[in-house]
């Protein structure tokens, strides 16, 4: 993302331009616009005209809107953001009020009016200007039958190909029918991780291949034969790009223990994604061990805010995206003060394995500087409320 | 047909040919000459006998099985003569006539009787539709007399009693594809037609030899009765103890242990000394294993069939095999013990009735496989999790420390109480000391003087045949769990399963949970032979037609169309965490292992925390779960599956929770949030 400009009042109103570049930006774009924003950006609209015979004609136009946002949306697979709101800024084509839905596009600039920018908002403009370059890693899980091909980014890991398969068990007289179908399945994987707009091998740093037992050795050992047998230029020089990690089974959220493989994280240590992993792997072994220093919910973090005792803060950007600006404020507040204290505060992307499990864990957890055992007896009966709002 | 024929038997003859290459290309291709190649290679069976020593024995046993083979092969060959409408060559009015004909046979019958006969009964008739239900229902009424001749020195009397006063009988549960009303007219013929008894014997099994023709008349007075029972095949406990009163129990064993084990050679070994085994199949995997040096293997060759797995010398997927006992017959399935295939594992337990844990005595391998982080304890857990209460502990490789006592001792008394805090009662579980590749103790007492010096017990397969069969559930509607998905020959594809509840009959209409669509079983065959009926129970095999293949997937449920398996994406569990390394917390992301089906799950909401032993609430809304806790949580599966509660099927109550790899909890499903 590229920041045009920022005009920001000192009582935190103010507009931002931006000017994405990748389709990563998108998602930092639908983290940072919430309802009720002003966003102005280059768009094209139907309109139609009426001459002086009465005879209409209508034809697109491109123009500039300005809209008040009243819905947003987001498509993870394809990184499109559509903005839904009410033109609040009248020009010769679109009236007053007149709904429009705006799709940003890559490389236009857009301009976005917030009446507070916070300090996560700005936070989050910052990290989405950070012009460091950020490598993406394919990985692929798989076991027997099934298999995710996911392409990580910094601050998302999309699925970008699903393949379940139904392979028949091996029985007596009927093995070839479990090799078929394991070169069948083999064959789909192979297709998937070859279609260039799930892994684009200029871009990528690495391909990691995860899967129990032996699953991803024939795997590569399939692609790279089909590879010389087809004459696949692609795969053949990239061979060294893939790497072969054990994982426990070829669900999504194995790609947890992927990212914790000293392998694995030799190569991509300065992704996001494996420093969430780690993090969160750290929340839960203290909650093993010290449970008085660990805790999650928002009214215990509270508590637990008010003693300055948070060391680590571990939110997920899912609660700044909440609709209501009241709630949002509090987890601000809770940001600003724990940052304040000395704490450190990490925002998880909940587009991560990590984030999601930390979503399920009501989105807000920490780690403390020194036990609040009284915390643990206090009768915990909110959380629900916050993980089923959604 | 006739040309499949050929390919089969051209088969056989490349098969013999291609053993014939082997043997010769050992010999050239080896440069080294065998003796030395002994001096290099480690060959365990060295000092014991030779190979072909046990050979000989083997074939010993083949020849007195021999006589109990036929009765074996008796069921299958009315069906063997399998009479397709196809290569009738009928014309197309005759055709037109002869299907016209089996509907309305159809329609009084049921699917009572096979297609096969009524098309030949018919033919025979020349499409008289009268003559020939007249005759099938005469031949019918001959089976009957077929039935108690397969065995008739089993006391069928001890055992008929017991079932239909054990299994509550649930009246409502009706098999689905019997009208009463056409049963009244059945009743009318079989009356009218038992006075003029002049049926003739057509199938063959009244054609077949009978063993025992002085046994068969002092059951002659019941068997007047027979035919009555047959009418009521509304009852599945009857038609259960008619099918299968006579007839061995069934038991279904799972092998389980650490890796390299030896659990497949053990039961490779096993099969081969009982004759299972033909001398030409092992003689192969003798060469062949011995041409890739491990000779070691050869046993484990008979159940570890794909090429992967005797390259890599472990078992992979769960391998089947059977064999008969005095009492039983049993079904073994060989579970891997590699810790990445305990999905597959768990696939083979949840189909078990028993289990046979094997250990590897050798000094290191036990303590290795045995400490935390093998798979024997793992193993162990997780059977016990899926309902196996009776154990077999087969201390395996004992000849590796000649056969001392003290060393199975010591591994027993470690076992025993590990066995028993994992919830084995100590009569329910028995060690037996053996060796797999040398044979010792597994089918006959043993030959060792330093065995028999301290050890009397029952050979292995004495204590096979002493398990209890547990209770079949016939009379409750049906279940049946898909484990997997294949294409069979001819038409339809087969999916294969347990039975869990209830019974499943050729021509039943049958609902696919959870995509909820109709089937209808075109053909069912049990333990490689096709039958009319499955139990409860048991493993079958049923070709379906009605939907599409790839609306049906491992993980499915078969269920009675009018009492469906529940389908749900969340239910209420009570669980017992196991050893873990990071405690579970609400929005724990695990896999759920239900039956065959793995799918990805979140524990949702932590409910309640409780006492191990005394079951009491201790804490609701607890935050996290530690080691050994029992609680109450609600899990949320990523997509619907069939649960029942456990409290009404328990096989399909029972959930396995695991993360990364490893086990972390055992589950009972209490309730089931309808969504």
């Amino acid at each position: 993302m590229k920041l045009i400009f920022k005009s920001i009042e000192k009582d935190g109103c103010g507009s931002i331009g931006l000017i994405p570049e990748e389709p990563e930006d998108m998602w930092h774009a639908f983290n940072l616009i919430a309802e009720g924003d002003a966003v102005t950006a280059s768009t094209v609209r139907k309109v139609q005209t009426e001459s002086s015979t009465g005879s209409s004609t209508s034809n697109r136009v491109r123009t500039t809107l300005t809209i008040t946002v009243e819905n947003i949306d987001f498509d993870t697979q394809a990184c499109v953001l559509r903005l839904k709101g009410r033109n609040i800024v009248e020009n010769q084509y679109v009236k007053m009020g007149a709904y429009h839905t705006l799709d940003l596009e890559l490389n236009r600039k857009f301009t976005l009016k917030k009446a507070l920018w916070d300090s996560v908002a700005l936070e989050r403009v910052d990290t989405a200007c950070d012009p460091a370059t950020n490598a993406d890693v394919a990985a692929v899980v798989m076991q027997e039958g099934l298999a995710h091909v996911c392409l990580i980014t910094p601050s998302m890991t999309l699925v970008r190909s699903k393949i379940d398969m139904n392979i028949p068990r091996k029985r007596k007289g009927f093995v070839q029918q479990h090799e078929k179908g394991l070169n069948k399945f083999y064959d789909a994987v192979m297709q998937a991780i070859l279609r260039p707009k799930n892994v684009d091998f200029n871009i990528v740093k690495c391909v990691i291949i995860a899967s129990p037992g032996f699953v991803k050795d024939q795997f590569f050992d399939y692609m790279i034969q089909q590879a010389i047998k087809t004459d696949n230029k692609l795969l053949l020089d990239n061979r060294g790009k893939f790497l072969l990690v054990k994982a426990a089974s070829g669900f999504k959220h194995s790609l947890k223990e992927v990212l914790q493989e000293p392998a694995v994280l030799a190569k991509i240590s300065d992704t996001k994604a494996a420093g969430e992993v780690k993090l969160l792997e750290s929340f839960y072994t203290m909650l093993q061990l010290e449970p008085a220093k660990a805790f999650y919910g928002k009214k215990h973090i509270d508590k637990a805010n008010e003693a300055q005792a948070i060391e680590t803060l571990m939110i997920s950007d899912k609660l700044f995206r909440c609709q209501d600006i009241q709630k949002r404020k509090e987890y601000v507040a809770i940001v600003d003060s724990v940052r304040e204290n000395g704490g450190d505060v990490r925002i998880f992307s909940s587009m991560h394995v990590s984030g999601e499990q930390l979503d399920q864990l009501t989105g807000i957890a920490a780690v403390l500087r020194f036990p609040m055992p009284e915390l643990e007896d206090s009768d915990a009966e909110d959380g629900d409320s916050e993980s089923d709002s959604d | 047909m006739a040309r499949h024929r050929n390919v089969r038997n051209r088969h056989y003859s490349d098969e013999y040919y291609d053993e014939d290459l082997y043997g010769n290309s050992v010999e050239e291709d080896s440069c080294l000459s065998p003796s030395d190649t002994a001096q290099w290679m480690y060959d365990r069976s060295r000092n014991q006998q030779a190979i072909s020593h046990f050979l000989d024995s083997a074939n010993d046993i083949q020849e007195e099985s021999e006589d109990e083979h036929p009765n074996i092969s008796q069921p299958a060959l009315e069906r063997r003569e399998s009479t397709d409408i196809r290569s009738l060559n009928l014309d197309e009015e005759n055709e037109a006539k002869l299907m016209s004909c089996l509907d309305a046979l159809r329609d009084i019958l049921g699917d009572t009787i096979s297609e096969n006969i009524l098309i030949q009964s018919v033919l025979k008739h020349n499409f008289d539709y009268d003559k020939a239900l007249d005759e099938i229902l005469n031949n019918n009424k001959s089976k009957q007399h077929g039935v108690p001749k397969v065995e008739p020195a089993k006391p069928t009397l001890t055992i008929d009693p017991l079932k239909p006063a054990a299994v509550i009988s649930v009246p409502k549960v009706i098999a689905t594809n019997l009208e009463p009303k056409s049963m009244a007219i059945v009743k009318g013929f079989k009356i009218g037609l038992s006075e003029d008894s002049g049926s003739r014997p057509q199938t063959p099994r009244d054609q077949s030899p009978c063993t025992e023709r002085a046994a068969i008349k002092t059951e002659q007075i019941e068997e007047v009765k027979t035919p009555k029972v047959k009418e009521n095949k509304v009852d599945p406990n009857k038609q259960y103890n008619q099918e299968r009163g006579s007839d061995k129990d069934h038991l279904y064993i799972v092998v389980i242990g650490h890796v390299d084990a030896g659990k497949s050679t053990l039961m490779g070994r096993l099969l081969c000394d009982l004759g299972e085994v033909s001398q030409k199949t092992l003689h192969k995997y003798e060469q062949e294993s011995k041409k890739i040096g491990k000779q070691s293997f050869m046993y484990a060759w008979v159940l570890d069939e794909t090429g992967e797995e005797r390259v890599r010398g472990i078992t992979m997927d769960v391998g089947r095999a059977q064999f008969e006992t005095k009492t039983k017959h049993v079904i073994i399935l060989d579970a891997p013990g590699h810790a990445d295939f305990i999905p597959n594992m768990i696939t083979g337990a949840g189909q078990a009735d028993v289990a046979l844990l094997v250990i590897d005595a050798t000094r290191g391998e036990f303590e290795s496989g045995f400490d935390l982080g093998g798979q024997t304890r793992e193993h162990a857990l997780l059977v016990r999790s899926l309902g196996v209460s009776q154990l077999a502990v087969a201390v395996n490789k004992l000849d590796t420390s000649n056969w001392s006592q003290e060393r199975f001792n010591e591994i027993t008394k470690k076992l025993k109480s590990f066995l028993k805090q994992a919830g084995f009662k100590d009569s329910d579980v028995t060690y037996v000391p053996c060796s797999g590749l040398t044979g010792e103790n597994l089918i006959k007492p043993p030959n060792e003087p330093e065995l028999l010096q301290w050890y009397n017990g029952p050979c292995l397969l004495d204590v096979i045949d002493n398990f209890n069969v547990p209770e079949r559930p016939v009379s409750k509607p049906l279940r049946m769990s898909v484990n997997d998905v294949f294409k069979g020959t001819g038409s339809g594809f087969c999916v294969s399963g347990r039975i869990e509840n209830g019974m499943l009959s050729k021509g039943d209409k049958v609902l696919i949970c959870p995509t909820k669509e109709m089937a209808e079983v075109r053909s069912i065959s049990l333990n490689d032979l096709s039958s009319n009926v499955g139990f409860a129970g048991d493993q079958v095999v049923a070709t379906i037609s009605g939907v599409e293949m790839q609306n049906v997937s491992v993980g499915c449920v078969l269920s009675d169309p009018i009492q469906q398996v529940p389908v749900t994406s969340r239910f209420e569990a009570r669980i017992v965490v196991f050893n873990v390394k990071v405690p579970i917390t609400k929005g724990f992301p695990v896999l759920i292992h239900h039956q065959s089906l793995v799918e990805s799950a979140n524990i949702v909401k932590l409910k309640a925390l409780l006492n191990k032993s005394t079951g009491e609430l201790i804490k609701k809304k607890p935050r996290c779960l530690g080691n050994n806790s029992v609680a109450v949580v609600e899990i949320e599966v990523c997509r619907p599956i069939c649960v029942e509660r456990y409290k009404d099927v328990k096989e399909l109550g029972r959930v396995m929770l695991r993360v990364a790899g490893v086990t972390i909890a055992a589950g009972l499903v209490t309730d089931i949030v309808t969504t």
